[in-house]
């Protein structure tokens, strides 16, 4: 559905983006992350028409964003990061105008209206002028007017920035019944964010792209080895000589030591190999206690944090 | 053609959403309301005088209201626009750069020349508003006295000519910067340089003082459209005047799309 090559947007001697190329595939939410000012409004602004890229290719839908940018145009939703509206105008009025110009027919438009400011909550402020808005609701409208053609692609800036927490899970269940219809493009530097919508991620890192994969497959590809955390009531020298003859065992260490001799050890298994399940038996046999056992996955924020760093050190 | 209608009819009603055309308006009205009663009221004192006075009627010649009202009263307004004008357009593009909202305008499935002759249309909307409320004072003079009707309606022919020529450059000036003053102050200087630039003329070699009489705003509407000619010369000035403008907005519109 999108597909860009190549591309890349020089400021000046500054370079915004270099050399990025990726896919998206209909229907699917691609999560774009990376640190401020990495590149991904200058993306997004290269895939809405709304700037020219310095070299390099991108198409929507099969139509370049350069040659054929008004068919581009009518098929996207765009929010911007700075939610741009006029803040001079009612918000039924707003998104009529809006609909208007993109296309939407002249006899649906007050149902369609209608219809994203329910899915967008915003029926509460249908008399307000978007400048008495706060910006959680300035949010809402910009979604909404990105929604109102029912587009086959959705570009969003940091669509949930600003909002209060149940705005921000009300938002994300939104953009994830998008999805399957529509193909979405959605800018964060919220990690859980990606992880909880979105099927593919790009992380980007001042201006290039440093990995392209789905959530769940960074998060395997980057772990070496698998660690849980347990905390066992029992004589910390023999646990420690126990738990690591374990043959899948690679490593143990106390974390924390409690009192009453319950311990929090840092257990490291081998990769690959399903080590958890070995661990119970031991504890039982020894008749020690064991209070709790979980396996801390490498989260997001490592492997980005990872990636970044490492790109650094290159 | 239906987005045009769109974004004329979004424009119109953001005037009068906000304070900007009651004020203008209202300024507007009072300032050219008390020129006009200076010069009736000048008019008719020296009527009165001559009425009394063989020698000074003598004098004064034959007095024509159309003469000493009406097209003083044309080149007034004229002036008042050239101040007024640029504080309506300033806003148009510069508003919409700065807040950001023309990431959207421009994200959206609409034609550069839709937006902008949408928004030129906006503008002559409330401009003409304007001007037609100036009426009133020509029913007086017509109350009052015998004024040439031709020379009335010539006169604001030619005044939404001159008014479309400044809002096209006054527009084009706020789509080059995000600065609404910046805007405002440029399209006031270019404007009033084409007003005047006729001055030189005398100074200036034969031809070239053609040229800038030519090019000159003034001699376009005291001339003739004042005076009751309507001159096809004088019209086709004030629209390649605005075409040319349109056309300048239009490019510098476009280059966002495609400076690198």
């Amino acid at each position: 559905m999108i597909e860009v090559e190549n591309l890349t947007k020089k400021y000046g001697n500054a370079r915004g983006i270099n050399d990025v190329t990726f896919t998206v595939e209909k229907g699917e939410i691609l999560g774009f992350l990376g640190p401020n000012g990495a590149g991904k409004t200058t993306t997004m602004r290269i895939i809405t028409c709304f700037m020219p890229a310095t070299s390099g290719k991108a198409r929507v839908a099969g139509f370049d964003v350069f040659e054929d940018s008004l068919e581009v145009r009518k098929r996207i939703g765009y929010l911007p990061e700075s939610v741009p509206l006029y803040t001079d105008m009612q918000v039924p009025v707003y998104l009529e105008f809006v609909g208007g110009l993109k296309g939407v027919d002249r006899r649906e438009i007050k149902s369609r209206v209608g219809q994203v400011m329910d899915d967008c909550g915003l029926n509460g402020v249908a008399k307000k002028f978007i400048g008495e808005l706060s910006k959680g609701y300035r949010q809402r409208v910009g979604l909404a007017q990105a929604l109102i053609n029912d587009p086959e692609v959705l570009i969003l800036d940091e669509p949930t920035i600003g909002l209060d927490p149940k705005q921000i899970i009300e938002i994300r269940s939104l953009i994830k019944g998008l999805g399957g219809r529509r193909t979405v493009i959605l800018s964060t530097h919220i990690l859980p964010e990606v992880s909880m919508t979105c099927q593919r991620v790009i992380i980007i890192n001042e201006g290039r792209l440093v990995a392209v994969d789905t959530p769940q497959n960074l998060t395997a590809q980057l772990q070496r080895s698998q660690q849980f955390i347990v905390r066992i009531g029992g004589p910390e020298k023999e646990v420690l000589s126990e738990v690591g003859k374990i043959n899948t065992v690679s490593r143990v260490a106390v974390k924390e030591s409690g009192a009453d001799g319950i311990n929090s050890y840092l257990v490291e298994f081998k990769k690959d190999s399903d080590g958890g399940k070995d661990i119970a038996p031991v504890i039982v046999r020894k008749n020690w206690a064991l209070y709790e056992m979980r396996p801390i996955g490498m989260s997001l924020e490592d492997i980005f944090i990872k990636l970044v760093t490492e790109e650094k050190i290159h | 053609m239906k987005n045009f209608f769109l974004i004329f009819q979004k424009e119109l009603r953001s005037y009068f959403n906000s304070p900007i055309a009651f004020v203008v308006i209202t300024i507007f009205l009072i300032i050219s309301g008390y020129f006009f009663y200076n010069i009736f009221a000048t008019f008719s004192t020296i009527s009165f005088q001559a009425m009394t006075n063989a020698i000074l009627a003598r004098q004064y010649g034959q007095l024509n209201i159309t003469e000493m009202v009406v097209r003083p009263f044309f080149a007034n307004i004229s002036l008042f626009m050239l101040i007024m004008l640029p504080m309506l357009t300033m806003r148009i593009f510069s508003e919409e750069k700065k807040s950001g909202t023309i990431e959207l305008l421009l994200t959206y499935p609409v034609k550069d020349s839709e937006v902008i002759l949408g928004k030129f249309a906006g503008c002559m909307g409330i401009f003409t508003i304007m001007i037609l409320l100036t009426l009133p004072c020509m029913f007086l003079i017509e109350l009052f006295g015998e004024p040439e009707l031709g020379v009335v309606v010539s006169g604001y022919v030619g005044l939404f000519c001159m008014g479309a020529a400044f809002i096209s450059l006054g527009i084009f000036a706020s789509s080059v910067t995000e600065n609404q003053i910046v805007a405002a102050v440029v399209s006031f200087g270019f404007l009033l340089i084409f007003f005047m630039m006729g001055y030189s003329a005398g100074f200036a070699s034969e031809s070239i003082g053609d040229v800038l009489k030519y090019l000159s705003f003034m001699p376009h509407m005291y001339n003739s459209f004042a005076k009751g000619v309507l001159d096809t010369e004088d019209i086709m000035y004030y629209m390649l005047f605005t075409l040319f403008c349109i056309f300048l907005n239009m490019r510098s519109l476009e280059s966002k799309r495609w400076r690198g």
